[in-house]
């Protein structure tokens, strides 16, 4: 079994995860920029993350044999912060590079002002970047968040195919559905989805589109979930060809539209460094 | 264009380069979103295979970037030119950082950018410390912080061809820098790089004083391309 995760904030997690990962089947993931679970007090703060996705943590993900790929954005959450608000004029920098296959998590969080704001901006700026957009719908009033989001997505006139509404469950899928973008759905130990009701979701609407992640960052979060989605998708009935369509050759399709896809094999090195830097901990490359 | 860069392109790549050196040239705020896709968009590699991080022949890449930034600063005044030379290295990946710094060394601005040079030697990159020695750390960078650099290049194994400047800076206290470094090598016994040994030889040359042991001109040291 191949896996993509389309969805998973490895900065988050232990070399044990990137380990688990690739024994499960893992071969390239896409990490989304966000929050840091605590508020960044200046927009260098956020040059210094992106920088980070776009370099060590791509390195480190290529030490365990894993494609790394991240999207890039100003997160909903902090949309609201007056400290970090020139970080969309800098933005059309790192959305260029290498590697960053979409502009995201753009979205909704507690549906202010300012966040629609920063959210119809990015919109645009995926456009003139010709890059697809991941879309974060809220946790709180998450069915109004998902309506408004579709509305400007189709208001900013970009095609539906290029864009992908993620964290959707039961309540969401149908009008995600009909509106023709992506679908994507975070399988969490506890909250918004689980495995089994994924797979009686996929047996209503089918595979069209659909997409399935981890998002497994530094809360409680497996990054095995796509792995065991795809066990529970087999004991359910469906193909081994269905497995595969779900976890590889979808999220390939989605990011794929950017252009920027790296999906050869890694050839793995332990001794090679990134900026004189190995992940060997004191260890020094021979 | 460089004929070098030129030589090194296929068709689709010299076409695509021209066309991205236009754009700047009418537009030089472009050159912000321009520069880090030009791997993408014009090609890359090493120019010399048996250099492939381009630590003294630059790569494709970084040879199609020092071309757009000569490009786009021929109408900016020094000021605005100084201003997206901090962005682009403060927003760019380790290759767009190698090719800022070389191309510092093409660009009239003075020493306003040492800050670059020294965020460079500061680091561990091999890459970008051969970057960082250019012809433009040569012209600007002082004694001590020049000395210091080349000695990195003898700890880090960054080829002292390079380094430019070498027979018009290298001075008495580098050479008494490069013995020390390598009476420690013998007191571990550990090899002596051949470059310290030539660089010793180099130095000593014009301080009779100074007992070296002879050593000839590594292999790796050749012209830079600049």
């Amino acid at each position: 079994m191949r896996i993509f995760d389309p969805h998973i904030h490895m900065t988050s997690r232990t070399t044990d995860d990137y380990e688990a990962m690739y024994a499960a089947g893992v071969r390239a993931v896409t990490e989304p920029a966000f929050w840091l679970g605590q508020p960044r007090s200046s927009a260098a703060s956020f040059y210094d993350y992106f920088d980070g996705l776009l370099g060590w943590e791509r390195f480190r993900a290529s030490q365990f044999g894993i494609r790394h790929h991240c999207t890039i954005a100003l997160n909903p959450k902090e949309a609201n912060d007056p400290r970090c608000a020139e970080v969309l004029d800098v933005l059309p920098r790192y959305l260029a590079k290498d590697g960053v296959v979409a502009v995201g998590e753009v979205g909704f969080d507690s549906m202010t002002d300012a966040e629609e704001k920063v959210f119809v901006r990015q919109l645009e700026l995926a456009g003139e970047h010709d890059l697809p957009v991941l879309v974060h719908t809220p946790h709180r009033d998450k069915v109004e968040g998902t309506r408004r989001s579709l509305e400007l997505v189709a208001a900013s006139g970009l095609p539906p195919e290029r864009v992908l509404i993620d964290h959707l469950n039961e309540v969401t899928v149908g009008m995600v559905a009909e509106s023709g973008c992506w679908l994507g759905f975070s399988i969490y130990p506890d909250t918004k989805m689980d495995e089994h009701r994924m797979v009686r979701i996929l047996a209503d609407y089918g595979l069209d589109r659909m997409i399935v992640n981890s998002a497994a960052d530094w809360g409680r979060s497996d990054p095995l979930k796509t792995a065991k989605t795809g066990q529970a998708m087999r004991d359910a009935g469906f193909s081994e060809d269905d497995v595969d369509r779900l976890l590889w050759r979808n999220p390939v399709a989605f990011y794929g539209q950017s252009g920027r896809l790296l999906l050869d094999p890694v050839d793995v090195d332990q001794t090679a460094t990134f900026e004189g830097n190995s992940v060997l901990r004191g260890q020094r490359p021979a | 264009m460089t004929d070098l860069l030129d030589d090194l392109l296929d068709n689709e790549g010299r076409a695509r380069l021209i066309e991205l050196i236009d754009e700047v040239t009418s537009t030089p705020a472009r050159i912000a979103v321009l520069f880090p896709a030009v791997a993408r968009a014009v090609g890359r590699g090493p120019a010399d295979p048996d250099d492939p991080d381009g630590l003294v022949t630059p790569r494709v890449e970084d040879q199609a970037r020092v071309a757009l930034l000569r490009a786009a600063a021929q109408d900016w005044n020094t000021r605005d030119l100084v201003a997206e030379i901090d962005a682009l290295y403060r927003h760019g990946d380790a290759d767009e950082k190698r090719a800022v710094l070389r191309a510092l060394d093409h660009l009239d601005v003075g020493d306003v950018a040492l800050d670059l040079v020294g965020d460079a030697l500061r680091g561990n990159d091999t890459r970008l410390i051969a970057a960082a020695l250019g012809s433009y750390a040569a012209r600007h960078l002082d004694a001590h912080n020049w000395r210091h650099g080349v000695l990195k290049c003898l700890f880090t194994g960054v080829p002292l061809a390079a380094v430019s400047g070498i027979a018009e800076r290298g001075d008495a206290e580098l050479a008494r820098m490069v013995e020390g470094f390598t009476d420690e090598r013998r007191a571990a016994g550990r090899d002596i790089p051949a470059d310290a040994t030539w660089l010793l030889n180099q130095l000593t040359s014009q301080r009779p004083d100074l007992d070296a042991t002879s050593g000839t001109v590594p292999d790796q040291q050749r012209v830079r391309h600049d």
